[in-house]
Formats: structure tokens, sequence, C-alpha cells
């Protein structure tokens, strides 16, 4: 018995039929094939399947594939726009915030939620906002430097995008 | 060495683009055309006896393609699971174990039989319905007890429940213990853990009917072990036999072995016809993957009351589980390393392996040397206690001086300057200071203590030499370098990479070495199709030996293109200067040849007499030796009295590792390395209930891996001991964060509790643990 579903993923429009049962996760890796978001613990734990579901973090071992329908989804294939990467991908990349690189989706998705809800968290702050997502590898030292790194960079980047309001604002102000 | 650009250069990784986009190729992201699912039921008891398996109600539940148990395997896997050598073991028991059980089981998780289905959902559906009629046995759970005669046996047809046990006497022990005014006695435990890789294991069987032809995807560290031993059992050639192993989500040693189900997944899809899919869920992974340690050490130091340490004797008892681990009887090395930094007058080692009713032990990163660092590393700073030495200072009093040095056993560590790094962290922490800190704070009633780790490593497996007497296999490595005709560069290699940035540091060497630039160069691991055969990665092997035996290709290639600009330029081969990847004739470097233009040339006509078309070259290494990285950690931790809680003040790292490819990754690999040592000091621990053999820690939520607020920042630091053995002069790192850390960490604990008149603290040192421990001290 199956019903139908239809999310935005990455910006399109899919419609499916799915079994009731179906966590998010399994939709998306392999009705959707998007792989990138990844299955580690299978108890809530790891936060290696972590997605943003209207715009907040979610781990997607954890919802069913209907509750997600009608909601707009994005996986770690659609944080970069146009070839560019996302600041935290950047910054993951340059402060070696990856090494085998599995949990590293979740942990870059529940990070750019992070710095969405706080643009400059303390180390604190980064600490509790990434509880939820387990690494084998890094021994978080680089993960922690890294998140701070794109807080840097994204804050660079938004007093970039408000000069650039400012400087509109003389501009006619269409709709 | 040739003055060199990217040798030693911090450089961003060429593998972070695609898995920091989400395009990585982990095993379950492998999907093939008509593939099935397979589950795997296991058995719920440690020791039982299988009385009847009824499938009937599996094979008729919906999507359901076949339900297969011991008997259906046997006429397609024709050998047991691969074992190495324990050792030279005084007596040793090497009993057989098939891929799947027939009539008992002797582990929680042991596989009874599987299902087949359309998919991962139905599969586990349907082995829920798989009705296996058993007859519990008596688990066999404690060590001491499962070595009495008496003892109920792990499986009924053993002699007992002994694995391996044997001596590794050095020197007149009972000469340094007579001469001793301090013996120091203690029991030291190694309690069990998962190496929890973030990846499960899984694997993807592609058998293709009539042809005999396989390709095997799966998540391991060892992909050439796999086609050997795999292929072997179900008489597959390893010409028609592909592995594939893409990227692999962690290994820690726990994907270092050909595993069971890698036989029953590829006998699965020749069977249904099909190609099938296993993913190993978490649950399950902890009960089938193997585990690390379990292990329990005796031991007795001999000193004089200058510090001056003589003898050391120590039994380690080391829990085997069900069956051997294929590498598991490596884990012996602790006893030929026991000794640690120090210069001693005579050891005396026993090991015994026993069978328990658990999950079998395999290595687990550091594997024996981990287990000899924090017993030497304890027993030093007990014996400071004793005679009221600090331990920094019986430390330096002992450590080997002079190098190359012969330790008790025969292992010669090649290089190392001891003082240096342990000089070095202590002006990082500022140990005086430090000290003075701890003194006012025992004042106001706070704990603080300080642990040193002066740790030694072997590393770089091995020289076969020394390994294939030991452990039956020759551990060399291998490399493949081609350079194509415009002077692009293939390098395949037989060692895995799985979160060793190989690809990118692999790629800096051979630029360098071949005068070429960095992006033409690729490198090619974890796909048996392509690349020569290797003994994969693990033991912090990779750079060592495979990055030497990468050396070695590239020598030969660029002692070819010397031949071939010799010919171009009419000049002779002596007169050839090779210059970052240009080739001149001495004196007229303005004309020169670059390597593209010669490989091109390679491949063309008009070669000299005598030479065959093409540049490249394929090499095998075998190391003269063992690398010895060494290092010192101290760590300084506040223990609450009140709640038992520790807190992680600091935590100061000189490593010496030789030669350094790329600083980032070397600092990355210690960070890992580190927080896992502290993650065994303070957290984990895998716990069976010890009537039954159940496994208590079957989640996430039960075995605690710390998050990043458990862990602490890490302040490292390095010296540069260049390694004699290679001429990259490198050693390892991959472990060695492992090896030193859980020690500096116990022995802050208990450095902070000694007011207390508590000397030793075991790990795991919870809370609760440590809580229990004060409230008796003061009571």
């Amino acid at each position: 018995m199956t019903q139908p579903v239809a999310l935005t993923i990455n910006g399109r429009r899919r419609d499916d039929q799915v079994e009731p049962r179906l966590l998010l996760v399994h939709y998306l890796r392999e009705v959707a094939g998007l792989t990138g978001t990844h299955i580690a613990c299978d108890t809530s734990q790891c936060g290696a399947c972590t997605v943003l579901i209207d715009g907040e973090a979610v781990k997607s071992c954890s919802v069913f594939a209907v509750q997600a329908n009608g909601r707009k989804v994005t996986t770690i294939e659609g944080l970069a726009e146009n070839g560019t990467l996302h600041p935290v991908q950047q910054a993951f990349w340059e402060e070696h915030g990856l090494q085998c690189g599995f949990c590293t989706p979740g942990f870059i998705m529940a990070a750019a939620y992070l710095l969405q809800q706080n643009p400059s968290p303390t180390d604190e702050e980064i600490e509790r906002g990434l509880e939820g997502n387990l690494c084998r590898c890094t021994g978080y030292e680089n993960i922690r430097r890294a998140v701070h790194s794109a807080a840097r960079a994204m804050s660079g980047a938004t007093d970039a995008a408000s000069a650039q309001l400012v400087g509109s604002a003389a501009a006619p102000v269409e709709d | 060495m040739a003055v060199t650009s990217l040798i030693g250069a911090r450089i961003q990784r060429r593998e972070d683009p695609k898995l920091i986009t989400g395009h990585g190729n982990f095993i379950d992201d492998v999907n093939l055309v008509n593939m099935a699912h397979m589950s795997i039921v296991r058995s719920p008891h440690a020791h039982a006896r299988i009385r009847s398996i009824d499938t009937s109600a599996a094979r008729a539940a919906q999507g359901v393609v076949a339900v297969l148990a011991a008997g259906d395997f046997k006429p397609h896997i024709h050998a047991p699971l691969p074992v190495t050598n324990a050792f030279v073991a005084d007596k040793k028991q090497v009993p057989d174990q098939f891929a799947i059980a027939e009539d008992e089981v002797i582990y929680a998780g042991e596989p009874v039989a599987v299902v087949v289905a359309e998919d991962r959902y139905l599969a586990d559906d349907a082995a829920q319905l798989v009705v296996v009629d058993y007859e519990p046995l008596p688990a066999v759970m404690d060590l001491e007890k499962a070595m009495a005669p008496d003892s109920p046996l792990v499986k009924s047809d053993r002699s007992d429940n002994i694995g391996w046990d044997a001596a590794f006497p050095a020197g007149d022990i009972d000469a340094a213990f007579a001469e001793a005014e301090v013996v120091v006695k203690q029991r030291i435990g190694q309690q069990r853990l998962f190496p929890t890789p973030m990846e499960t294991r899984g694997c993807v069987a592609d058998y293709v009917p009539y042809d005999n032809r396989v390709t095997l995807w799966t998540s391991t560290q060892v992909p050439h072990f796999v086609r050997l031993f795999v292929g072997g059992a179900l008489g597959v050639p390893e010409s028609q036999f592909r592995v594939i192993s893409h990227d692999v989500g962690g290994g820690f040693g726990s994907k270092i072995r050909p595993y069971l189900e890698e036989y029953l997944t590829t006998a699965t899809s020749k069977i249904v016809e099909r190609p099938v899919k296993w993913i190993e869920d978490r649950t399950e992974s902890l009960l089938a993957t193997t585990h690390g340690r379990g292990q329990i050490f005796d031991v007795e130091v001999a000193a004089r009351r200058d510090g001056t340490l003589l003898g050391l004797k120590f039994t380690q008892l080391l829990d085997i589980g069900a069956y051997h681990g294929v590498f598991s009887a490596f884990q012996v090395v602790a006893c030929l390393i026991g000794g640690g930094a120090y210069e001693w007058k005579a050891i005396n080692a026993r090991s015994i392996g026993i069978f328990t009713n658990r999950t079998s032990t395999d290595p687990y990163r550091g594997a024996g040397r981990p287990e000899a660092t924090h017993m030497v590393e304890r027993m030093v700073d007990l014996v400071a206690l004793e005679i009221g030495m600090d331990p920094a200072e019986l430390r330096r009093k002992n450590f080997v001086k002079s190098f190359p040095h012969t330790n008790n056993f025969g292992l010669v560590y090649d290089s190392g300057d001891y003082p240096k790094t342990l000089d070095r962290a202590m002006a990082n922490i500022d140990y005086t200071a430090l000290r003075k800190r701890q003194a006012d704070l025992r004042a106001q009633g706070r704990y603080l203590g300080i642990g040193f780790s002066t740790y030694v490593e072997i590393c770089g497996l091995g020289p076969s030499a020394a390994t294939a007497p030991a452990a039956g296999v020759a551990l060399v490595e291998s490399s493949m370098v081609r350079v194509h005709p415009t002077g692009s560069v293939t390098v395949s290699v037989g060692t895995h990479a799985h979160g060793q940035s190989h690809e990118t540091t692999f790629a800096q060497i051979v630029a360098d070495t071949l005068g070429v630039p960095y992006d033409s160069v690729e490198i090619h691991h974890g796909d048996t199709g392509d690349t020569p055969f290797g003994y994969g990665t693990y033991g912090s092997r990779s750079l060592a030996v495979g990055g030497m035996a990468i050396m070695a290709s590239c020598h030969k290639v660029v002692e070819k293109a010397t031949k071939l600009a010799a010919h171009a330029f009419e000049a002779s081969e002596e007169d050839i200067v090779v210059d970052q990847g240009r080739y001149f004739v001495r004196g007229n470097p303005g004309e020169a040849k670059s390597i593209a233009e010669l490989a091109f040339a390679s491949y063309g006509a008009g070669l000299p007499a005598g030479m065959e078309q093409g540049l490249e070259a394929v090499s095998y290494f075998d190391p003269p030796n063992f690398v010895w990285p060494f290092g010192c950690h101290i760590c300084a931790v506040e223990v609450d009295p009140e709640t038992g809680g520790v807190s992680i003040d600091r935590y100061v790292a000189v490593d010496d590792c030789g030669n350094v490819i790329n600083p980032m990754v070397v600092d990355g690999q210690l960070h890992g390395g580190i927080a896992q040592g502290i993650s065994q000091a303070l957290f984990e621990e895998v716990l069976y209930d010890e009537e039954t053999g159940q496994m208590l820690t079957g989640t996430m939520v039960d075995y605690l891996i710390p998050t990043m607020a458990e862990m602490p920042h890490f302040e490292l630091d390095r010296t540069v001991t260049p390694s004699p053995t290679n001429e990259l002069g490198v050693k390892g790192i991959g472990e060695a964060g492992t090896i030193a850390s859980s020690i500096a960490v116990i022995n802050a604990i208990t450095d902070a509790l000694t007011p207390f008149g508590i000397k030793h603290v075991e790990m795991p040192a919870r809370p609760d643990r440590l809580w229990s421990m004060i409230k008796e001290a003061r009571a």
C-alpha cells in the first residue's frame, strides 16, 4: 500500500509513490538517488543523515518520507550553488575537517544550520550545536576550526551583502 | 634527494571536493541492475546447539528470493576463514571457522541463515520469520575461569579454551629482581572496544553465472587479501575476481581482514544468479565486526631507589573471542615492545590467548602497542610514586639514549631523541608552573593531575625477515608508476586509503620525485583490477612501506628517462643532469627535455637499441627494518571529588614521525588518534552479561562515542628525527596518537587522586568508578 508524496528536493519537485514506512533517508538515497546523505547508526545518535527540511536541520533517519510531503528538503548535494561551494564546505576543505568523509555531509548540513541560527558561535555553542553528530576520524579539532572559519567567511560575506543592500537602497525598489 | 617543493607542504586534500559535496562512492552507494538484498539471521545466544532451522515462513514471505543456511553454502565455499600464525606459540589451537554456523553457535551475532529479497525492508522482514530451535549451552566469559582445566568449553569440539601460550624471555630476570630495592606490582586492564568506523561494513557481489567471474565491492582496508582468500575459497582465480573498495568510511583495524560476509554475499550471488547487496546495520556491526583490546596485564617491575629500572615481568591475558581474528595474534607484539622507551636488564613476558563466547578481537588502532605503552607508562609512574621521584625525571633517567638501539628482544629502534620530545612537551605545558598550580589548587580542595606518556612505537609493517617467520606473511608493499604519452602519471598502489589522505600525499611524493606537476599525478588504490598485489593499509605502513614502493618505481622511471634523454641528446647517460623533471646535458640547462617529452618519445620509434617502448615501472618494497616513531604527551586533568567527573584542562603532544610529507595530514591523524585514546581512557567499554554472554552495549545509545563537547583542544608540536630505515626518512603517524594518549589521561587522573591514597585507576575512568574509589578512600 503506497502513498503519494510530493517534495521539493534541492529546488526540484519530485512526485513519487512510497510505502508509509519508508524513512526519508532511504527515500532520498534509494528513490531520489541522492546518496550523499549517509546512514551510520540506526538510532539517531550519529547525525550522518542530517538534511534541512524547510531550512531546519533534521536527522532524516527519524522522519518518514510521507512526513516530508509538501516540504522543501536540502541535502548535501544541494548546498553548493552554481558550482560555488557553500562557505561551510569550503571551510571543511581548508581546515582538514574531514578524513574518511563519511560523517561529513551530516556535519556540514548541521553546521550550516547552526551558522544560520548563530552567525558567530563560541566553542561551547559549536559543541552544543553539533552534539548530535559523531565523527570518529578527526577528534573534532578541525571540525571546530572549520565552523569558526566558515563563520568568519560568512560574516564577511554578509557584510558585503549588507553593503550591497545599502547601496541598492538608493535605487527604486520594485514590487 | 633533490630540492623539493611539495614534500613537506600543507596541501589541501584532493579527496575532499567529492566528499564535501555528497559525491563519494561508499559501499551503500553501489547499486546494480537487478540487485537483490541480503539480510543475515544471527544467533541471539552466546553459545547454543542448533537443533533445527525452519525457513518455510520466511520463504513464503513477500518479495523473498531465497533463504539459505549452512548446507546451502557448503557446495560453494570450500575453505574456512584464514588465520595468521600465532607468533611462536608454545601451545597453539587454531580451530577452523566456516562462514556460517551449522550445528553450534559460539557467539551472539554468529550467522545461521541468510535471507535474500527484493529490497532491504523485505529481507529484514523475512529474516524475522526464520525460526531457529536452539539448545542453550553455558557461555564461557571470564578469562581466568576459562583457563581452568574443568572450565566449560567455548566450542564442544575443542580440547580446551587456550588459543596460544607463548613465552618471551629476554635476559636473566631473576638476577634483575634479585638486585631490586623496590618491586611494584599491578594488574592493568584493557577493556574491550568497538573500533566503530562511522561507515559500517557491507558488500555488493556480482557473480556472473556460467562465467565464474566475480566483482565484489566491499568496505575493506585490504582488497587484495579479500580477493586472495574469498576467491580461493569459492574457486575463482584472481584473474577472474575483482575486488573494488572505493571510498571507505573509516576502518581503524576493523576492516583489516577478509570477513565471512564477503564469502556469504559472493556465494549468495552465485546461488541466486543475481547481484546481491548486504549492508551491516549498526547493532549488527557491533556484534559482527571485530572488537579491539580485551586484555589483562599482570605486571611486576624491579627498580632501584635511585630510579633505575631493572627488570620487567608481565603476562598478557588476551580475550580472543570465539574464533581467532585473522590478525589477533599480532597483539602479542605488546610483549616484544613492553619495555617501551627504556633500558631494562631483563624482561620476561608471556602471552596467553584465551577463547571466550564473545565476538572475535582483532587489531584496533595500535593493536598491541597501545596496550604495551599503557602498561609500561603506568608502571613507570607507580615506581616514581613508590620512590618519591618526579615521573618526568624517572623517565629521563631510564630513556634509551643511543641509536640504533637493540631492545631486549632483538628489535632495533632505528632513530630517536626521547629527551628532546620530553623537554619540548614540558616547556609547552610549562610544567613547573603547572605543578605549582596543582599545589595551589590542592590547598583549595581541588584535584589537578598531570600525566605523562613517553611512548615509542613499532610500525611500518614490516620487513619480511621479521614478519614472515612471526606472522606468516611478508607485508611488503607494491606500486606501479606509468607515465602516459603526454606526461600525466598514473600511480597504482597495493595500499588502501580510508581517511589517510594517500591520494594527496602520495601525489606529493611522485610530483617531487618525477618532477611533474602535482595535478598531473593520479593515485589509484582499492581496485584489484588496476593495482598490483599489496598487503593493504594498517600498522602505520602505507608511507614507510607503500611510499617507498612508489619511490622505487619513480627511480626506475627516472633511470629510463635518463637513458632516453641521453639518446635524444646523443650524450652519455653519465652526462645527463636531472633537475625537477628537466633532463639536460651537464653545462647546457638551456636545452632541456621535460619528462613529458621523453615519455612521448618513449612510446614512439627510434629508441636506443634494445629498449622497449613505454615509460613505466612496477616495484615491490621490502623494508630493511620497522620504523619507530616516538614522542611525549602530557595531559592535565581536574577531577571533581564530589562527582568523579574528569575535565581535561590541557593536552600537549610532541610527536616525532621523522620527515613529514604533509603537516596538515599528520596533525589530523594525531587529532583523531589522540581522541580515540582519550575515549578509551574515559568512556568506551564493550559490556556483556557475564552469565549469558549477551552484549549490553549493542547500540550507540549504550556505547559512548564522544561528541565534540567531550574532546579538548589538542596542542600539537613535533620534532623531526628522520628515519634511517628508508630514503624518505619517514615513520608512521596513523596510530601514534592512540598509542600515546590513553595512559597520559590515566596517569593524570591517578596523579590527581594521589592525595586520596589512590595509586591506580582502571579504564574507562567514568565518573561512577572514580566517585566510588574516592568515597572508599575517604571512608
